[in-house]
């Protein structure tokens, strides 16, 4: 038994210190700008080049969207599977895993030949289009995530229940899912909402490839022509990742512990 | 009354009703999962059906076998799906076995409470920290002028680069991937290794079984569908990755999806036909191993209740 826990503690030595030694010399990198002291001028520059705030609040821009989108996509039919059509459940699940399977490069290399300005649903004619196109990439990139919380989340409600007496209450469709449903999974669907956001936020391929002026581009062209920005956007970056797990993890305590039907 | 309800016009017209409404009910019950069909439909599977079908056709759009069998003839996109299949099995395996390594630790080392949530807190961000800060923070550790580069330099007298170490080589990369394979690896193997229930390790003891013997017969036979499964998770992980790459070396590193983006972004190939195939190999890979992986796991949860 002793001799286990020292394997234990020597492994979880190492694997602190292969994780934090980059992290570490990230940090320290990214203050080195000022020749002979340490200070935070990476960051000042950062923060104060134009490109990074309008690139930033783009991204957080078409986040907002994937997310809105992704939540009325994914509530309204996670909902109606349980409810009424649990023999489409397999069908669902592996169209919701497809992102995994095929690899967003290939994605998003579709979409340009298949919606080009002279195409029958001509997304990428218009600036609009394209970044309606981004949001849409983006929300199958996200979809993984998004059902498999919601689907966790409405296993903790009697969704049934809940449907037959707001039916009674003379509820439609629209009340129940907005006003019944959403709000009983909502702590599932704000988890999902900001793994979204982690994903979404620096993304590079999707809006490179359909030349949208996003974070992640712009992360891309700061590495090739900079030296110490990047390494002050890094520390940035991961700040950003570890906020959205830190939400998901408060969160996860808000959420209800067991299933109320054992379905 | 058999003879009767059967040829009685009356009772046959009774039980038609529910029959028919459920019928006429269909389309609405439908109309609940439409937008989701409609949405994976035209941005998930048409999309992909589309290069899928491009690839297997000229440019005159009669089917052909030349623009599959141009992959393996082409020795530059040989050594692209070779350098890519390699950096994704190894940095897969690494990851796997490192991060089985730390889960075990945490689940059955002994060790304090505080040491498993932070190992799965820090997990879930390292493992969704990719991309192109990723590239960055390597660049800040073992670029030229990287801390430990430096460090090891100025205090072990040892010089990296003048041993040949350079990111853009196959275990360049592996190394680097490893930094978001290992904590997918322990996110998703812990709840594995959760459900190896202390009432075997003591039923294997009262048998009579050494420790040894409890690993072997017990735990690994356990453990190993999950294990495998993951392994391929990794694997498709890895391959589609981009970013960080690109990061690195912009477009001139021989892999699949940097060659695929080369494609996309201005026919690199002269030949479009054969970036679709180049996709479709992609996709083909990618969806084998999840193939592999979706077996595995269906084997790995009966264990798991």
């Amino acid at each position: 038994m002793k001799g286990s826990r020292f394997w234990a503690w020597l492994i979880f030595a190492v694997g602190t210190a292969y994780f934090f030694i980059p992290l570490i010399a990230t940090f320290e990198f990214s203050l080195r700008m000022r020749r002979g002291e340490y200070s935070f001028d990476a960051y000042r520059v950062v923060f104060g080049d134009p490109r990074f705030q309008e690139t930033f609040a783009y991204s957080v821009t078409v986040a907002i969207f994937t997310i809105i989108l992704g939540v009325a996509l994914v509530v309204p039919t996670a909902y109606w599977i349980r409810l009424r059509m649990p023999h489409l459940r397999p069908i669902v699940e592996f169209a919701t895993l497809l992102p995994l399977i095929i690899p967003a490069i290939v994605i998003v290399f579709g979409y340009i030949r298949m919606y080009g300005s002279s195409s029958p649903l001509p997304f990428l004619a218009t600036a609009r289009g394209t970044d309606a196109l981004l949001v849409i990439g983006y929300a199958t990139l996200a979809l993984p995530y998004m059902y498999r919380a919601v689907d966790t989340g409405l296993r903790t409600i009697d969704v049934r229940t809940l449907t037959e007496a707001a039916q009674i209450l003379g509820a439609g469709w629209i009340t129940i899912i907005a006003r019944i449903i959403l709000p009983n999974v909502l702590i599932a669907v704000l988890s999902g909402a900001f793994l979204t956001f982690a994903i979404v936020i620096g993304e590079f391929t999707m809006a490179s490839l359909l030349n949208r002026p996003a974070f992640g581009p712009y992360l891309q062209n700061i590495g090739a022509n900079r030296a110490y920005e990047p390494a002050a956007l890094a520390i940035i970056a991961f700040a950003i990742t570890w906020g959205c797990m830190s939400v998901i993890q408060i969160l996860a305590r808000f959420a209800p512990k067991s299933a109320n039907r054992p379905n | 009354m058999t003879q009767a309800s059967i040829s009685d016009p009356a009772v046959a017209a009774h039980s038609a009703p529910p029959d028919a409404n459920r019928g006429f009910r269909l389309p609405t019950h439908w109309l609940g999962v439409a937008p989701f069909f409609i949405f994976a439909l035209m941005f998930l599977i048409l999309p992909t059906l589309y290069l899928v079908v491009g690839a297997f056709q000229n440019n005159e759009g009669q089917f052909t076998l030349d623009n599959i069998t141009q992959l393996f003839r082409d020795a530059s996109i040989r050594d692209a799906y070779r350098a890519s299949i390699k950096i994704s099995f190894w940095s897969a395996i690494l990851g796997a076995l490192a991060g089985l390594a730390i889960a075990i630790a945490i689940v059955r080392g002994g060790l304090p409470g505080w040491v498993r949530s932070a190992t799965m807190t820090f997990s879930g961000v390292a493992s969704n920290f990719a991309g192109v800060p990723l590239a960055f923070a390597y660049l800040a550790t073992l670029g030229r002028l990287g801390l430990v580069t430096v460090l090891l330099r100025d205090v072990f007298d040892i010089n990296i680069y003048a041993m040949g170490f350079n990111f853009l080589t196959t275990w360049g990369l592996v190394a680097v991937y490893l930094f978001f394979q290992i904590p997918l690896m322990v996110v998703i193997i812990t709840p594995a290794i959760d459900g190896l229930k202390r009432e075997w390790g003591e039923a294997a003891a009262t048998l009579g079984a050494t420790q040894v013997q409890y690993w072997r017969m017990v735990v690994i036979p356990v453990l190993w569908p999950s294990f495998l499964g993951t392994v391929i998770l990794l694997f498709a992980n890895s391959f589609g990755a981009i970013a960080t790459a690109y990061a690195f070396a912009g477009p001139s590193l021989n892999i699949v999806p940097i060659k695929l983006y080369a494609q996309i972004r201005g026919d690199v190939l002269h030949n479009p036909h054969l970036g679709y195939a180049l996709a479709f190999g992609m996709i083909f890979i990618t969806g084998l191993a999840n193939i592999f992986y979706i077996w595995f796991r269906t084997r790995s949860e009966r264990w798991l209740k």
